[in-house]
């Protein structure tokens, strides 16, 4: 796309978990202000691949820049802290806790002072969350967990948001409404997303680009238009009329 | 409209109330109706007393009691429990109760040596100030075993290591270097808490079931080392002669110079069983407000967090490393506390007061209590206690009371006594507490 450095850029990385590689040498950009799907079957690594990117596990060889920094080596903490935000598979809400103070876990990392705007911003964007901010996670529904799931990680203003499955498990209307909001903070707040996807129509319809993954490598790559009409895609995960 | 017909309340609560009625005649019946003794005077023969009317205060006690909390508190369509809540704010009925308990409970806790002299006397009041001193203690260890197992959710089964560790700390302090009270203090709640980080670093990618046995063997290495490094700590002798606190430089003896004397008093040894009582209440609430104060900041919230969810814990930033050793250190800086206090109160001490079973009793006033609940501590360590010292007389049937408690308590509330978590912030006034009831198991 640009000739500018991507805002994330992904090398040769290999992760194992344990003898197991998971990743056999992924190479993978995303440009500052895009929306990049990684789409792929079960077990792909693609989950992996974004958690490698957060530092756990770590890649055991190649590299992972951000922002110009490799961050390959550094503690997840430490990551989360640079501007990438995460809300990872299966959403990982704090059950016990209220929607609001799951809200201000996810506002750990950033400045106090923007707590109140943060919180208007996410409220809007999830008017079902401002409804519900005393109900304790937990209680909430589905849709409605993955809905806080990702105003947790929007709390620490992230510059790249890093999405997995967001729309697993739930019914249309909510999916559309959840990539609609991810087009919303795309196009109003020029944030970076990075969306990994089993609802590939979905996925590829929304983002500028997208890579499919097979087996820990990435076999295709291309803007979302190109790879909707590509045979070999809609074959493998556009079959059955899944949208 | 309804067409099935629902049972009355009073008939639902009476049914109920007999029940419990019911079960408690079966237990009073053989544990509190008969009592083995051994005749004095020739032959030593054993008989059996048996004392009705203590069973029959018992049923009706428990009859009367789960009736009215039946009617009045448990149901929640019954008018008179909504007139009753009409007047107070609006808002989750159990948190209500805790809200109202607390000032309560803060007033009996204040007034109650002076309540008991009046009553019964200096005399007959030592052994009931004694006792509420004791339940303090607990409480205290309850709240600061609380940040550790129930804001962090860290199985500690050790903890009563660092009961000793403070406790040890103030002796051998005194011992050797003839500190007073007021020094060692916060000396053993330092050392108390670098224990609980040098504990909490090989643990720190345990948890659960790993993590408790780790504790565990914790406890009783700091155990088995104060019973063995005889010439430092007296081994199986224990220390003794731990000098006592004084009041702000004013000793508790008879005499010139004495607190009595300073202040115009007769002399008499229950001042300084006040003094104490009033002591450990404060460093018990002192344990509390701090803990309350962490849980609306945000390291408060990163435990529950990190009860909750620690790898998503990680994912928003937090160093889970910090987290976990700032929730060991205090939680045993707490304990480091009152085991000084309970040093200078015992006067002597030794490995014998720091089994494992200290450590089973302390979690498990956690856990009835309900995971977290501060109040539930309190509720959880007059119940325990308490009813150890009041099953005091049939010695060999304590344990088995105590086990059945148990038992009860986790079948009637499987989430401990309080398990409402009043959530640590709110923006608007209409925030509730979160059931437990409405919380599924596990991870939603
Ligand atoms: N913690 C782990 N330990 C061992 N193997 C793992 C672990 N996590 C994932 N794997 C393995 O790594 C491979 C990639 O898994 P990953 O979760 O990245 O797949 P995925 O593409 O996200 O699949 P899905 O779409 O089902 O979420 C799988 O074969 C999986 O079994
Ligand atoms: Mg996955």
């Amino acid at each position: 796309m640009t000739m500018t450095e991507p805002l994330l850029k992904v090398r040769g990385v290999e992760t194992y978990y344990g003898k197991i590689i998971a990743l056999k040498g992924v190479d993978l950009d995303v440009h500052e202000g895009e929306i990049v799907t990684l789409i792929g079957a079960n077990g792909a690594g693609k989950s992996t691949l974004m958690m490698t990117v957060c530092g756990s596990p770590q890649a055991r060889n190649g590299s992972i820049v951000y922002a110009g920094e490799d961050i390959t080596t550094k503690p997840t903490y430490e990551i989360m802290r640079t501007g990438i935000a995460q809300s990872p598979e299966g959403r990982r809400i704090f059950p016990r806790m209220s929607v609001l103070e799951n809200l201000m876990m996810g506002g750990m990392v950033a400045e106090n002072k923007y707590f109140e705007d943060d919180l208007k911003r996410v409220f809007e964007l999830f008017p079902r969350l401002k409804e519900r901010q005393h109900q304790s996670g937990g209680t909430l529904s589905g849709g409605e967990q993955q809905m806080l799931a990702i105003a947790r990680a929007l709390m620490s203003r992230p510059r790249l948001l890093l999405l997995d499955e967001p729309s697993l498990g739930l019914a249309p209307i909510i999916v559309r409404q959840i990539f609609e909001a991810i087009n919303e903070l795309n196009k109003t707040d020029g944030l970076t997303v990075f969306l990994v996807e089993q609802n590939a129509y979905h996925a590829l319809k929304l983002a500028h680009r997208g890579y499919v993954m097979v087996n820990g490598v990435i076999t295709m790559t291309g803007t979302g238009k190109e790879l909707l009409s590509r045979e070999e895609v809609k074959a493998a995960y556009l079959e059955g009329g899944r949208h | 409209m309804e067409t099935v017909k629902k049972p009355s309340l009073l008939e639902s609560s009476v049914k109920d109330a007999g029940m419990g009625a019911f079960v408690t005649f079966a237990l009073a019946l053989v544990m509190v109706g008969m009592k083995v003794d051994v005749a004095s005077g020739l032959g030593a023969e054993l008989f059996i007393e048996y004392r009705w009317t203590a069973v029959a205060i018992a049923v009706v006690t428990v009859f009367v009691g789960r009736l009215l909390l039946n009617l009045f508190f448990w149901k929640p369509d019954n008018p008179l429990a909504v007139n009753l809540s009409g007047l107070m704010p609006s808002g989750d009925s159990a948190t209500q109760i805790g809200k109202a308990l607390k000032p309560v409970l803060l007033i009996i806790a204040i007034a109650l040596p002076f309540a008991l002299m009046f009553w019964l006397g200096a005399r007959g009041s030592r052994q009931y100030i004694d006792l509420a001193i004791l339940v303090t203690t607990y409480i205290m260890l309850g709240w600061g075993l609380n940040i550790v197992v129930g804001l962090a959710g860290l199985l500690d089964l050790g903890y009563v290591a660092f009961y000793a560790v403070g406790a040890y700390s103030y002796a051998l302090l005194a011992e050797y270097f003839g500190f007073s009270f007021w020094i060692c203090l916060p000396l053993a709640g330092i050392l108390a808490a670098f224990w609980g980080i040098i504990l909490g670093f090989p643990v720190l990618r345990l948890r659960g079931d790993y993590l408790a046995i780790v504790t565990l063997a914790f406890g009783e290495i700091i155990r088995i080392v104060l019973l063995n490094w005889y010439q430092f700590t007296g081994g199986p002798d224990g220390i003794s002669g731990i000098p006592r606190p004084s009041f702000f430089g004013l000793e508790f003896k008879r005499g010139d110079g004495g607190f009595a004397d300073f202040f115009g008093l007769d002399y008499s040894s229950i001042h300084r069983i006040i003094f104490l009582y009033y002591l450990i209440l404060i460093m018990a609430l002192v344990t509390n407000i701090v803990t309350m104060r962490l849980r609306r900041m945000p390291i408060g919230r990163a435990w529950e967090a990190l009860r909750e969810d620690e790898i998503a814990c990680r994912s928003l930033g937090i160093n889970t490393t910090n987290t976990k050793l700032t929730a060991f250190a205090l939680g045993a800086m707490f304990g480091g506390f009152a085991g000084s206090f309970f040093a200078t109160r015992q006067g002597f001490i030794s490995p014998e007061s720091f089994t494992f079973i200290e450590s089973a009793v302390i979690l498990a006033i956690v856990v009835l209590g309900g995971l977290g609940s501060q109040i539930g501590v309190v509720i959880a360590s007059v119940v325990m206690i308490g009813g150890f010292e009041f099953f005091r007389e049939f010695e060999e049937y304590r344990m088995l009371v105590f086990g059945m408690l148990m038992v009860f308590i986790m079948v009637w509330k499987p989430r401990g006594l309080v398990s409402t978590r009043a959530p640590s912030v709110t923006l608007s006034k209409d925030a509730k507490g979160i059931s437990a009831d409405l919380v599924q198991e596990g991870h939603g």
